[in-house]
């Protein structure tokens, strides 16, 4: 009896030391990232003491070392959000019906085949994908179409879309998969053909997973660094075609800040684009997370 | 996962802490990517005749390195750059007081597709290209295509270069391509025939062809005379007049028979 009560509270005790450990881990990593963004806010913020928040938003010449310096990163802004909407328009179809496809229409050999081929995708690295981009593609897309020069919008959004498809398709594909046998059995019953079973009862129901799927695809390509910095080409105008060359925000900063003077305007004015990057890929994610739940499934009445 | 992670966090900060660790006392060079090469070579020269020496060599750009002079984190500071007014002011705050050493020269080329026909170009032209003035190739002797204007990144050492010497202070055009590095503009000219870069002296090879500017074909010669125009010097920095193994590795990387060898064999120009 009181072996067994002594026994009882050292399970208790252990418990609590267990739950303690957790929790002390879980903070850790939140700690760190909320003093990534304290530190990412205080190394920013001093250049609005400098230039308005409009004129850095809305100004169209970023000319950081010219004097005087000019930080304007309308175009920068510009090339994310272009090359993030051309990137998406491949890679959300791409991602979505090949995630169909495996899931629903391929065997069950081939499924096993095809996607951790696709995962594998995921693994490359950036670096690897932008000098493909840079060796390869561009010079073809010179000569193909004639245009002036290969690194431009239209490259840096393909090879965005590369490395966002992986991601749309894996996520996708697990959303889709587990969507209750039961509901595909029953509309396949009432006699439905697969496409319609596919339209009406399997992309419904998995809406909201191919949803984050997408939405983590397109913040995926917006925050990458090193594709954009390699072959979108660099230059900080807003484009006006979509074989122009552009200059998004992580390029901006990653070709900029080794250089840049410490605790300087242009050091204060990268960290400010980092924040206005920071502003927009948390965007994503909340809308992402307001997508998978606002559109959860739950059961099979709601449909 | 977690478990996994964190193992794997700790062992890089093991590392990381016993690096910094066993550098106590050594030599530690960090600054800009164009000096980075002859510094490494130099270095690699330096310890092979002082085994008791070690160098730790790192890149990262001549505002980092200067700031890691500042910070007291390097030894030496390399910049391709003279260091600035408001970083003179930070170090003097900090009680830290940098001293130039030109270590070498560099030229900066002018490059284009070895397809193009052009050969020569005057500064004036060279301005008007990349102020996006002249926008095709036939205005200045050449085949009827639209110039692609390469240049590099606003804070490269390099481009300030060109900036003073060849843009007067005038901005060049935003429709410019950027690339980060001498290598990418070397890449990104040699597979576009209408492109026009500027690379340092020592990154020039046979895929793309080096211009004459104002006639003058850029050399350690004409670099050294001062005929080539647009020429620069690197610097290394040190905090206060060097001392011992500091003081050793500077006199070995300006002596001529020993440091400014390695610097011809990267391709810049040595002092003497």
């Amino acid at each position: 009896m009181t072996k067994d009560k002594y026994k009882g509270t050292l399970r208790r005790k252990k418990e609590k030391w267990i739950k303690s450990l957790f929790f002390l881990i879980a903070f850790a990593s939140i700690s760190v990232m909320a003093l990534i963004v304290v530190f990412l806010f205080m190394e920013g913020l001093p250049i609005f003491g400098k230039v308005s928040v409009r004129e850095f938003v809305f100004g169209h010449y970023w000319y950081p070392t010219s004097e005087p310096a000019e930080f304007g990163i309308f175009p920068l802004i510009i090339a994310s959000i272009a090359v993030t909407a051309i990137s998406s328009m491949m890679s959300i179809p791409l991602g979505v019906f090949t995630a169909l496809y495996l899931a629903e229409v391929a065997s069950q050999r081939l499924r096993e085949w095809v996607k951790p081929v696709i995962e594998l995708l995921a693994a490359l690295p950036s670096v690897v994908i932008g000098f493909f981009g840079m060796v390869v593609v561009a010079p073809f897309l010179q000569q193909v179409l004639d245009i002036p020069v290969g690194l431009n919008l239209f490259n840096a959004s393909l090879m965005l879309a590369f490395m966002s498809v992986p991601t749309i398709c894996s996520i996708s594909e697990d959303a889709i998969f587990s969507v209750p046998r039961e509901l595909k059995e029953a509309s396949l019953a009432l006699g439905a053909t697969r496409w319609e079973t596919i339209r009406r009862v399997i992309i419904p129901a998995s809406i909201s997973g191919i949803s984050t799927a997408v939405i983590l695809g397109m913040s995926r390509a917006i925050g990458e660094t090193m594709v954009v910095l390699m072959v979108a080409g660099g230059a900080a105008m807003v484009p006006e075609s979509i074989f122009d060359p552009v200059r998004p925000m992580p390029a901006s900063i990653a070709a900029e800040m080794a250089e840049a003077p410490f605790r300087g305007d242009h050091y204060y004015a990268l960290f400010a684009t980092g924040i206005v990057l920071f502003v927009f890929t948390m965007i994503f994610n909340m809308t992402a997370d307001y997508v998978s739940h606002r559109y959860r499934q739950t059961g099979a009445s709601t449909l | 996962m977690k478990a996994k992670s964190l193992i794997i966090i700790s062992i890089i900060a093991a590392l990381l802490f016993g690096v910094s660790s066993a550098n106590a006392g050594n030599l530690v060079i960090t600054g800009s990517t164009t000096v980075l090469p002859i510094a490494q070579k130099v270095a690699e020269a330096y310890m092979s005749q002082n085994p008791d020496v070690k160098i730790s060599i790192s890149g990262g750009g001549s505002g980092e390195g200067i700031k890691a002079l500042i910070d007291g984190t390097t030894s030496i500071a390399d910049s391709s750059r003279f260091i600035k007014d408001s970083e003179i002011k930070q170090a003097v705050d900090k009680g830290r007081y940098p001293v130039p050493f030109a270590i070498a020269y560099d030229c900066i080329v002018p490059v284009v597709h070895p397809s193009n026909t052009v050969v020569n170009l005057t500064v004036q032209q060279l301005k008007g290209i990349y102020k996006g003035e002249i926008k095709n190739w036939k205005e200045i002797g050449g085949p009827d295509k639209k110039i692609v204007v390469i240049s590099r990144d606003t804070s490269s050492g390099t481009y300030e270069v060109w900036e003073d010497k060849v843009m007067n202070k005038e901005r060049v055009t935003p429709a410019a391509l950027l690339q980060a590095s001498n290598g990418a503009i070397v890449q990104a000219v040699s597979s576009n025939p209408n492109a026009i870069g500027y690379i340092g002296i020592g990154y020039a090879d046979n895929s793309v062809k080096a211009l004459m500017v104002d006639r003058v074909k850029a050399s350690a010669e004409t670099a050294l005379n001062g005929t080539f125009p647009i020429h620069r010097a690197l610097y290394m920095f040190t905090d206060g007049w060097p001392k011992g193994d500091t003081l050793n590795f500077i006199n070995f990387m300006l002596n001529p028979q020993k440091g400014q060898r390695y610097v011809k064999e990267e391709g810049f120009v040595p002092l003497y």
